[in-house]
């Protein structure tokens, strides 16, 4: 492939990436929209209601007016697939997704949330030193690039939590763990929200883990039936907590617990917890080798 | 539950007093915005804030917003940001400034509840999130001070109709947030011995 080319299959991933951010913002998925309707319906507590209610208000308004659902533009998190014949090398693609970024920050104008963590100096639009932040998947036999941009606010972020439980602690241990830290975490990462949680692996792998699991379509299983098991159960035993839409008080805090687990060691037995709120931003583009692309809401 | 409007900065004590938690409250009139990086600057490094405190309302947020000119701004889409980093400034708010009302999302710890009983100080919830209706509810950017802590200035909003919010923790020592968690800790002990 010549270098024109693949300058110009860098230019439609770059453009995909400014697109998907902004789109990402205003227009969130049809399965949370859905979700969050049903969470309105079944919640009986008064503060409850008119947290849910003043939400789908939110929703409406954001659709109206074109604006951001959220104003907190997050950190933007991609999640790349990208095919072993993808002509384009992961060093450019990441080029892209940052020059892509730092485009749709100046021209929308967006928030600008990037400092140094030191300095906690702004370091401009949303890039730095390793932002955005990128998690790769290769795909044999393809030549395709799916990107999904889930830009991550911070009030949800924050209510990050790890525990490298024992293998004695057992399945129970992650139950435990999952229930003590969203219960804690209250009314801080704007629930009802997507509980993600990652078991096994290693103490890193396990929280990335739970940054995927918090990426899937809301209410999608995991393959693993013991796994999907543990996915219902979670959900239905974090719904009995009563901490309620944004902590107030209520029935439904967790819209849905997604989980992705690795093979671990004999003696580790990591669980991870990262929240997603209600606000839970995705969209995804499937590029083709030509550089063609299709913009999806729904992945 | 009661539901309620008030004008803000009051002047009259009694009006926060009339408010309970749970209750839904719109407000109305002028509120400022307010940060960690703002507060640190005031109460760490110990520079006075060049607006008026007295009677005001605090909204945590930094705010989207696109520029205009010197010192003017006009907004994109200004949410909040959650509050309990900030609860340690409750007090000093309350007894250096004035300040009557916190509003944020998430809620404050209960530290707060101790201050703001003995000072007359409310906490509204409001719905974190939801930016989109609250940018609408903000009729004007009027003034911005320390533009240099952008976006985690000090800002001076005219507001209409903004809410609803909800009364989280009153002027009377009572707190949803306390309650809620209580309840939950509770629940918990019942939910562990199921597993």
């Amino acid at each position: 492939m010549s270098i024109d080319t693949t300058t110009e299959l860098q230019h439609a991933v770059e453009d995909a990436a400014a697109h998907l951010y902004v789109w990402a913002l205003k227009d969130i998925p049809q399965d949370l929209r859905d979700a969050l309707k049903d969470a309105a319906a079944r919640e009986t507590s008064i503060p409850g209601r008119r947290v849910l209610n003043t939400i789908l208000r939110n929703v409406e308004v954001a659709d109206a007016d074109g604006n951001l659902v959220c104003q907190d533009t997050g950190i933007a998190v991609y999640t790349c697939h990208v095919g072993e014949y993808f002509p384009l090398h992961p060093a450019r693609i990441y080029e892209a997704l940052r020059d892509g970024t730092a485009r749709a920050t100046i021209e929308h104008p967006l928030r600008s949330n990037a400092v140094h963590t030191i300095t906690r100096e702004n370091t401009g639009p949303n890039i730095g030193h390793r932002l955005p932040i990128v998690h790769w998947e290769f795909v044999q036999d393809w030549d395709g690039l799916d990107v999904k941009c889930v830009p991550k606010g911070s009030g949800s972020e924050n209510m990050s939590f790890l525990k490298m439980c024992t293998p004695a602690d057992g399945v129970k241990g992650i139950k435990q763990f999952v229930l003590e830290s969203i219960v804690g975490a209250g009314g801080k990462p704007c629930p009802p929200g997507i509980v993600g949680v990652g078991i096994g692996g290693s103490a890193d792998y396990a929280m990335y883990l739970a940054k995927e699991a918090i990426t899937r379509p809301i209410g999608t299983r995991n393959s693993d039936p013991l796994v999907a098991q543990l996915e219902d159960e979670l959900m239905g035993l974090l719904n009995e907590t009563g901490i309620g839409p944004m902590g107030l008080g209520g029935d439904v805090t967790v819209l849905n617990c997604h989980i992705e687990h690795a093979d671990t060691h004999m003696t580790l037995n990591p669980v991870a917890v990262n929240y997603q709120c209600w606000a839970a931003r995705r969209a995804t583009a499937h590029i083709a080798a030509d550089g063609t692309v299709d913009f999806d809401r729904e992945a | 539950m009661a539901t309620h409007e008030v004008t803000f900065p009051i002047s009259d004590p009694q009006e926060i007093l009339k408010l309970r938690a749970g209750d839904e409250v719109t407000v109305q009139g002028h509120i400022i915005g307010i940060r960690d990086r703002t507060q640190i600057r005031i109460f760490d490094q110990g520079v006075e804030p060049p607006m008026d405190l007295r009677g005001a309302f605090l909204l945590h947020t930094a705010p989207g917003v696109r520029k205009l000119g010197e010192g003017k701004y006009e907004k994109v889409c200004i949410g909040t940001t959650t509050s309990a980093r900030m609860v340690r400034f409750t007090e000093p708010l309350g007894t250096q400034y004035g300040v009557r009302a916190i509003c944020g999302k998430g809620g404050f710890p209960d530290e707060a509840i101790e201050p703001m009983h003995k000072l007359g100080m409310v906490y509204f919830a409001i719905v974190g999130g939801a930016a989109a209706l609250e940018t609408t509810q903000i009729e004007e950017i009027e003034e911005v001070a320390w533009e240099e802590l952008m976006p985690e200035c000090l800002w001076k909003f005219r507001v209409k109709d903004f809410g609803p919010l909800t009364v989280g923790i009153d002027a009377h020592g009572n707190s949803l947030y306390h309650d809620v968690q209580a309840a939950a800790q509770e629940k918990l002990k019942e939910l562990y011995a199921r597993l």
